[in-house]
């Protein structure tokens, strides 16, 4: 092989294995991430039934219902409106009422969302930001004060 | 007076900082000895002083000092010792200290240890260690001192984050840390190449043992990270593609790269600009790793505290190194001495051939954790990057990896011959084949990959040993001869031999976590769960105290065929300093599976909430990782040796 031919053969393969990287990283962008919505926002937005999406604020208080087995009912609230989640599995030990949560999950077709992960702090005084954010755009949650204790 | 001691030697530290900046570059400079070997006795002096600023802080820790305020946040008088010394990195001041310590410490063995290293380059490289150090010192002095006092000093601390009161704590950071900023060495070497705008096949002999040693530790830290997370958030994953996980893995695939690359600079003298950008890119990598998991814009075990001011002054570290850097590659690159081209059917081919898939894996991984940041910054909405995303775009990037490793590692250098290769590697083609088919028919049930990995991890474990085999072999002979011959090979042979099959014992382990078996029930006093060829029996359900936590202990029985083997204790334990509960899962391992038992809420009744695993060989993805740093660890071995003997530059002939 010429010195040319093989500075082409480098430069083809390594054009060939980005571009392969890129393609996979725009195709797997279009279906696999998930956008996090407040159940105010899913509310009004009529998210069609399917479509995977994570649902965060507030467990409800007194909301929280355990069925049969390991089958949980509870809601997620932002104050404003809430959304009935239904999560078959064990709950993370930091889940309690009152408390903030992420859940990720699809709506099912009679408005309830079934949540197959279930994310709570992995510190008593840290809220899921995406939370503590969504809770101070609706005015409930202002810095310093409840719902997290003053470090 | 302790902690004005530990906060003074910082101040101190950075002094010594500036001056281990300014004098050995000014040596080099005006072509002074003296003034080029002050940069040794720099970075000692820095690690002493920083090395005595953490024994100061520790000993607040250890001696509940809750007048620092510090203590007071992250300990507990009631702590066991190990967890109160754990402690000092446990939160967000300490771990920078670490951080600083082990850069200081990096600095230090390199005046150690660099004495083969021509005094110019070491004097450079010292030089721009401290530069990073210097930002690094402010930062802790300016936002995160970890000295500052309260008044008046409460009785009791509010005790450590209970998910870190575990042994795990006391080995993953340091190990990790060690792995992060021992990068910082070969960016220091990389940056004084460029300065002084030489680089030659020297400059690889010198850096490698540097690389391989950062790796190591790297790859130890990130496999006691991954088993510290299945033990202890209860969940049984061992890879979450958290973007805190994704920044330790970043830096790992820039400096398994890098390291690939260095060989090719060292014995071939080419893909010299491309190692010197790699060396720039991995430690940059580390910094971003370093602003992900300090900075708070992520939320996870890991941000101990989101002060945004921290986050900016982070970044802005972040910007000027990366930024520096790369610009000073940009401008200075072009003036290197090009390598030569080579054939692609080579060693060195195959190695670039690691190198574009590694650094592909690297990018969509880059991607895949910065995209959520870019998105919510560009229009404010917020979205999670989660495991399809990484499992659908890393696994086709590594997969031609693992595939092609076995071929490049007996591929000789300049010009290969594929078929012989292959030729070579048919027997464990065919281990591969037959581990797949037997895989398929074991089990059709579970997914088409699970199967192709068993067959993939065989092939690159039997691949790996006929490299050993081949090579004691080429002269024939009996059995005995060659296995005589396999002993006598270089340390280093063996090294690569035993890290690559750590690669595909980790396959073989991730592989096989398809066909574990899960249960979640809740299970009453006496009840029996089956569990793939095990019944669990709950026997008990106790209270036990420990030092600052009580525990809900459920008894069972793990039976096999009716006869009891062992006893599982899963419990749930609650910290009443923090009124914070936490899972202990029992594991019994059999083998290279486990059984993995967690515990869910106790409700009112009797019922007991259980979610059980047989888990089989689970253990080989960790003791994959084990293989790799063993392999590395074996070269390593034989590099000093070769390091330490002052060999004058040898001329490559490319």
């Amino acid at each position: 092989m010429t010195r040319k031919q093989r500075r082409f053969t480098l430069i083809a393969v390594a054009g060939a294995v980005l571009a392969l990287a890129a393609g996979l990283v725009l195709y797997a962008l279009r279906d696999n991430v998930a956008f996090f919505r407040t159940p105010s926002e899913v509310a009004e937005q009529k998210v069609p039934p399917g479509q995977r999406f994570r649902l965060g604020g507030l467990v409800e208080g007194g909301s929280v219902n355990k069925g049969v087995g390991d089958r949980v009912a509870f809601s997620v609230t932002d104050t404003k409106a809430s959304v009935k989640v239904i999560y078959q599995g064990i709950l993370p030990d930091l889940f309690r009422e009152g408390q903030g949560v992420v859940t990720e999950g699809v709506l099912q077709a009679d408005g309830a969302f079934r949540a197959d992960t279930v994310l709570a702090k992995h510190d008593e005084t840290y809220m899921p930001r995406e939370v503590a954010d969504a809770l101070k755009k609706q005015g409930v949650w202002k810095d310093g004060t409840a719902p997290v204790k003053a470090p | 007076m302790i902690a004005e001691i530990g906060h003074f030697a910082l101040v101190l530290a950075l002094a010594v900082c500036a001056v281990q900046i300014v004098l050995p570059w000014l040596g080099v400079r005006r072509g002074d000895g003296v003034l080029m070997r002050l940069g040794d006795r720099a970075a000692g002096l820095q690690f002493l002083l920083v090395g005595l600023s953490f024994s100061c802080l520790a000993a607040a820790y250890l001696g509940s000092d809750f007048s620092v305020r510090n203590v007071y946040e992250n300990s507990h008088s009631l702590m066991p010792s190990i967890y109160k010394f754990s402690g000092v990195w446990g939160n967000h001041e300490g771990s920078l200290l670490l951080w600083v310590l082990i850069l200081a410490l990096s600095g230090a063995a390199l005046a150690a240890f660099g004495q083969g290293i021509p005094d110019r380059l070491r004097a450079l490289t010292l030089s721009v260690q401290a530069s990073v150090a210097v930002a690094f010192l402010l930062f802790m002095l300016f936002t995160s001192n970890p000295f500052d006092r309260v008044f008046p000093p409460p009785l009791e601390g509010r005790d450590l984050n209970p998910l870190l009161q575990d042994f795990g704590l006391a080995v993953h950071p340091p190990l990790l840390y060690v792995g992060y900023v021992g990068l910082s060495i070969s960016f220091s070497f990389a940056v004084a190449a460029l300065i002084d705008g030489r680089v030659d096949a020297a400059w690889a002999r010198f850096a490698r043992p540097w690389i391989l040693a950062a790796w190591i530790f790297l790859t130890l830290g990130i496999a006691m990270g991954s088993y510290w997370a299945y033990y202890e958030l209860g969940w049984g994953g061992w890879w979450f593609w958290d973007p805190v996980e994704n920044a330790s893995l970043m830096p790992w695939l820039a400096a398994t790269a890098l390291l690939h690359s260095a060989v090719v600079m060292e014995k071939r003298g080419a893909l010299k600009v491309w190692t010197i950008l790699l060396a720039i890119i991995a430690f940059s990598l580390s910094l971003l790793g370093t602003f992900i998991v300090r900075s708070g814009v992520l939320t996870s075990v890991h941000s101990f505290a989101s002060d945004p001011a921290r986050g900016v002054v982070i970044l802005g570290i972040l910007c000027v190194f990366i930024g520096g850097s790369l610009a000073l590659f940009a401008w200075r690159a072009p003036l290197l001495q090009q390598g030569g081209l080579f054939a692609p059917v080579s060693r060195e081919g195959a190695l670039v051939f690691n190198n574009l898939f590694l650094s592909a894996s690297c990018l969509a991984v880059l991607v895949g954790t910065l995209y959520p940041l870019a998105l919510e910054a560009w229009d404010g909405s917020k979205i999670s990057v989660g495991p399809p995303f990484f499992n659908l775009v890393f696994i086709p990037l590594v997969l031609p990896l693992v595939l092609a490793m076995p071929f490049g590692q007996q591929l000789s250098w300049k010009r290969g011959d594929l078929a012989a290769v292959s030729q070579r590697l048919l027997v464990a083609m065919g281990i591969g084949m037959v581990g797949m088919v037997v895989a398929f028919a074991l089990r059709g049930g579970v997914a088409a990959l699970a199967p192709v990995g068993i067959g993939i991890g065989l092939f690159v474990v039997a691949g790996s040993i006929s490299e050993i085999v081949s090579r004691a072999g080429r002269s024939g002979g009996g059995v005995g001869i060659i296995v005589r011959k396999a002993f006598g090979l270089p340390v280093s042979a063996w090294g690569a031999a035993i890290a690559h099959a750590g690669v595909g014992v980790m396959i073989l382990g991730v592989a096989a976590t398809a066909y574990e078996v899960e249960r979640i029930a809740n299970v009453r006093k006496g009840e029996v769960l089956n569990l793939g060829a095990y019944e669990l029996v709950l026997k008990d359900v106790q209270r036990r105290e420990g030092p600052n936590y009580r525990d809900t202990v459920a008894v069972f029985e793990v039976r096999r065929g009716g006869v009891v083997e062992d006893i599982a204790e899963p419990a749930k334990r609650i910290y009443p300093a923090r009124q914070m509960p936490t899972t202990e899962v029992a594991r019994i391992t059999r083998g290279f599976g486990q059984i993995y038992i967690a515990l869910g809420e106790t409700g009112p009744e009797e019922l007991v909430p259980v979610r059980a695993y047989w888990k089989p060989f689970v253990l080989f993805i960790w003791l994959g990782a084990v293989l790799m740093a063993l392999g590395g660890g074996l070269s390593l071995l034989e590099r000093r040796m070769r390091v330490g003997a002052p060999v004058p530059a040898k001329v490559v002939q490319a």
